[in-house]
C-alpha cells in the first residue's frame, strides 16, 4: 500500500516529481512545526484547570478540542498547492488545515480561547472557524464539507476564475451520504474540486473495519470515473505529488480528484479521550512515522539542511506559535451583549 | 434501591432490562459500544448483548434512521442513538416524513416502535452545532412522542415506557444531567430502583408546591427552577415548580390547575424562544386558566440566536438561576435586588 521509504538515490527523483525543491521543503518543515507547536500549546492551555477532574466547562479553553498531531503533512502538502483565492472547507479537526491555508494563528488561537479578537469574535469556536480572506471554513457536522466545497467549486466554474475548492474530511465522514452524492455531482459537472480524505483509521472510537465495506474510499471515487490517489499521509513528498496533480487538474478544467492519505492521529479523538480502543503498540508504531521528524531526516540525508538550520526553523515556528497564544491570552472576552447581534446580515 | 449518579446510567439500565426481555430490541448508532453513545446512554450494553445487538454504525444518520423505519416495519424494536440532537438535520427526513407518519399514512397498518435517544443542552462551551435542545421541532411534528427527563428516576421509568410504546419516542438526555465524566453535573445522586418500573407519559410532576407563581420547566431547567424557587422563598415568594416530563403527550391539566391556583406563570426553557415549546405551553395554559391569570404569562428561554461559543456569550443566552429569580420577582411585583 505504501511506497517504501525512498532510498538516497530515489529521493531527489521523487522530490523533483512532486514539484518540490529545497526551499519548498524547508518551508513545509517550518509550517508543520508551526502546526505542531501551536497544537501542543493549545493542548497545554486546554488542560489548565482540568487535570484534577476532567470537566469540559472549566479552564481557559472550554468545550471540545480535536488535535491533528501526526496529520500535519497532509494539510501542509495540499495547501501548498493553493492560493488565497482557492477555497478550503474543513472538518471538526481543523487547526492544521487552517494554519496550512494561511489563516493567522493568532486570530485562530484567539477564537479557540473565545476572545473577541478571534476569527469569529468568539462566536464560532474551534469547530466553526471562518476566515473569509483566506477562503477557509469548517463545520462540526461530519460529512458537511463535501457539498460545501463542491458549491465553491461550482461557483468558481460558473465565474470562470480558475480557482479550486478543497474538501478535507476524515475516512469516517466518507461513509456519509454527502460523500456519494458529491462524487456524483462533481463528476457529472466536472467541478474543480479536490476531496482529501485523511484516513487516520478511526472515526472517534470506531475503527475503519467496523464501518467500511471497502478498504479505501478511493475505490468509490473510481466508480464515478473520478481519478483517485492513495498516498502515504505521513510522507509529505507523497502527498505533495498527488495533491499537485489533483489541484492542477482541477485548475486546468479537468474536473474532480480524490486524494486519500493514510495517516494517524497521535492524540485522542478529542482531548480527554484516553483512546482505549487502540493499543499502545499501535500508537507507538505510528509515532515512528512522524511526518515531521521523517522530513527532517531526509533533509539531512540530502544535505539540504543541517542541525542548525532545522533548529532555527523550529525556533522561529515556536516563536510564532508562542506569540499567537500570547495574543489570544491577552485579548479581551467579548461583551455579553454581542450574543444577541449578528443573526441576520 | 441504590444510588445512581445521573440520567445516563438510568437510561442504559432501562434499555438493558428491555433487551433482556425483548430479543428483537437492538441498539444502533455511532460509537454505541466503546463510548456508550458518548454520554453513557448505552454504556455496558455491548458487553452484555454483543455486537449483534449493540451495533456501531458508520457515520450515516439518514441511513441508520431509515434502517430503524424499515426494521420496525418488519418486527424489530430498534433503539437508535442520535449522538447529539444537533445532528438531526442529517436524518430528519427519515424521522418526520416516515417514522412519524407511517402509522397514520398506512391507515394503522404499520406501527413504528422506535426509541431514539439523543443528547441535548449547552453550558460547557460546545458552541453552535453541539449545544441545542430542539425538542420543539420534534414535538411540532404529529406522530412523535417527546420525553424530557430531569431526574434519574424518571429517566429510567420514562425510557421503559418509551421502549414498550408502539410509537416513535425521542428521549432527550440533557448532558448536564447525564453524570458523564467530563460534563458539569447539575443533577444529584438519587435512589433508583434496580427492578424494572415505568413512569407513564403525559403526567407532569409538581416538584415543589407553592402559591404565588407557577414555574414550568423541563430537564436541566427544572433543577435551576428549583434552585430559583429556594431563593425566591427567602424573599417570601412561594413558587410552585412543575416538571413537564413529556412534551408529547402534554399534561395540560396539571399546568392549568397550578396556573389557576397561583394566577401567575413563568415558563423556563432551554430551547429557542420563538415558535416553540414556551409558546405552546402558554397557549394551553391560557386556554384553561385565562380567567384566573393575574398577569401575562412570562418566559425565560434561549433568545433567537444560535448558541455562541465564548463563555460570556453562552452564559448570556442560557437561562440561569438568577434570570429565573428576576423574572419570577418581576411577575410577582417584587423588585429585583441589585446584582
Ligand atoms: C453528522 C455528525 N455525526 C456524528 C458526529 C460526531 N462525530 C464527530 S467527529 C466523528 C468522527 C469523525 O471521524 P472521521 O471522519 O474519520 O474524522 P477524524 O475524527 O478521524 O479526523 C463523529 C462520529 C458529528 N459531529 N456529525
Ligand atoms: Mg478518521
Amino acid at each position: 500500500m505504501w511506497r517504501p521509504e525512498p532510498s538516497d538515490t530515489d529521493l531527489p527523483f521523487r522530490i523533483a516529481e512532486a514539484g518540490l525543491d529545497r526551499d519548498a521543503l524547508l518551508d513545509a518543515y517550518r509550517r508543520m512545526c508551526l502546526i505542531r507547536v501551536f497544537e501542543e500549546a493549545i493542548r497545554d492551555r486546554y488542560w489548565t484547570g482540568k487535570t484534577d477532574e476532567f470537566n469540559m466547562a472549566v479552564g481557559p479553553i472550554r468545550g471540545e478540542i480535536h488535535l491533528a498531531v501526526g496529520q500535519e503533512a497532509v494539510a501542509v502538502a495540499v495547501c501548498a498547492q493553493l492560493t488565497d483565492d482557492d477555497a478550503v472547507v474543513s472538518t471538526h479537526r481543523a487547526h492544521h488545515h487552517a494554519i496550512a491555508k494561511g489563516v493567522d494563528p493568532a486570530r485562530l488561537a484567539a477564537e479557540i480561547f473565545g476572545k473577541v479578537t478571534g476569527l469569529c469574535r468568539g462566536k464560532g469556536g474551534e469547530m466553526h472557524l471562518f476566515s473569509r480572506n483566506k477562503r477557509f471554513f469548517n463545520s462540526g457536522i461530519v460529512g458537511a464539507s463535501y457539498p460545501q466545497a463542491a458549491g465553491a467549486a461550482f461557483s468558481f466554474l460558473y465565474q470562470e476564475d480558475r480557482n479550486v475548492a478543497v474538501a478535507f474530511s476524515g475516512e469516517g465522514a466518507a461513509n456519509h451520504g454527502t460523500f456519494a452524492e458529491t462524487l456524483n455531482i462533481a463528476a457529472l459537472w466536472q467541478l474543480p474540486l479536490v476531496i482529501v480524505i485523511e484516513d487516520n483509521l478511526y472515526a472517534d472510537s470506531t475503527p475503519k473495519w467496523a464501518a467500511q465495506a471497502t478498504n479505501h474510499h478511493y475505490q468509490r471515487a473510481q466508480s464515478h470515473n473520478i481519478p483517485a490517489y492513495l498516498v502515504d499521509g505521513m510522507d509529505i513528498v507523497d502527498v505533495h505529488e498527488a495533491a499537485r496533480d489533483a489541484v492542477n487538474r482541477a485548475r486546468d478544467g479537468y474536473g474532480p480528484t480524490v486524494v486519500e492519505a493514510v495517516c494517524y492521529r497521535f492524540r485522542g479523538h478529542f482531548e480527554g479521550d484516553p483512546g482505549g480502543y487502540r493499543t499502545r503498540e499501535e500508537v507507538e508504531l505510528w509515532e515512528r512515522l512522524d511526518p515531521i521528524s521523517r522530513l527532517a531526516r531526509r533533509l539531512q540525508r540530502l544535505e539540504w539542511a543541517d542541525d542548525e538550520t532545522l533548529t532555527e526553523l523550529r525556533r522561529s515556528a515556536a516563536a510564532e506559535a508562542v506569540e499567537a497564544i500570547r495574543f489570544a491570552e491577552q485579548s479581551p472576552l467579548p461583551n455579553p451583549v454581542e450574543a444577541l447581534t449578528g443573526v441576520f446580515a | 434501591m441504590r444510588m445512581l449518579r445521573g440520567i445516563a446510567p438510568a437510561i442504559s439500565e432501562a434499555i438493558d432490562q428491555e433487551m433482556a426481555e425483548s430479543p428483537n430490541t437492538v441498539v444502533l448508532g455511532e460509537d454505541v459500544t466503546y463510548w456508550g453513545a458518548v454520554f453513557g446512554f448505552t454504556a455496558g450494553l455491548q458487553e452484555k448483548y454483543g455486537r449483534d445487538r449493540v451495533i456501531d454504525t458508520p457515520i450515516a444518520e439518514q441511513t441508520f434512521m431509515g434502517l430503524a423505519v424499515g426494521a420496525a416495519a418488519t418486527g424489530m424494536r430498534p433503539v437508535v442513538s442520535l449522538m447529539f440532537v444537533d445532528f438531526l438535520g442529517t436524518c430528519f427526513d427519515q424521522i418526520y416524513n416516515h417514522l412519524a407518519k407511517n402509522h397514520y399514512m398506512s391507515g394503522g397498518q404499520y406501527r413504528m416502535p422506535v426509541t431514539v435517544v439523543t443528547a441535548v443542552g449547552g453550558g460547557y462551551g460546545d458552541a453552535g452545532q453541539h449545544s441545542e435542545l430542539l425538542y420543539g421541532l420534534f414535538a411540532h411534528v404529529p406522530g412523535i412522542k417527546v420525553v424530557v427527563p430531569s431526574t434519574a428516576y424518571d429517566a429510567k421509568g420514562l425510557t421503559a415506557t418509551a421502549l414498550a410504546d408502539p410509537n416513535p419516542v425521542v428521549v432527550f438526555g440533557h448532558k448536564l444531567l447525564t453524570g458523564h465524566p467530563g460534563m458539569p453535573f447539575e443533577g444529584e445522586e438519587e435512589d433508583v430502583p434496580t427492578d424494572p418500573y415505568s413512569v407513564p407519559f403525559g403526567l407532569a410532576a409538581i416538584r415543589r408546591a407553592g402559591i404565588d407563581v407557577t414555574i414550568v420547566a423541563t430537564a436541566l431547567m427544572v433543577r435551576r427552577s428549583l434552585e430559583a424557587a429556594a431563593r425566591l422563598a427567602d424573599d417570601g415568594i412561594s413558587a410552585e415548580v412543575i416538571d413537564v416530563r413529556t412534551l408529547v403527550p402534554l399534561d395540560s391539566a396539571t399546568l392549568v390547575a397550578s396556573a389557576r391556583k397561583t394566577g401567575r406563570v413563568l415558563l423556563v426553557d432551554e430551547d429557542y424562544a420563538s415558535f416553540g415549546t414556551t409558546g405552546e405551553l402558554a397557549f394551553r395554559i391560557q386556554a384553561g386558566a385565562f380567567d384566573r391569570l393575574t398577569a401575562p404569562i412570562r418566559r425565560v428561554a434561549v433568545p433567537d440566536v444560535p448558541m455562541p461559543y465564548s463563555e460570556p456569550l453562552e452564559r448570556a443566552v442560557i437561562p440561569s438561576v438568577a434570570q429565573i429569580v428576576d423574572e419570577a420577582r418581576a411577575l410577582t411585583g417584587v423588585p429585583a435586588t441589585a446584582g
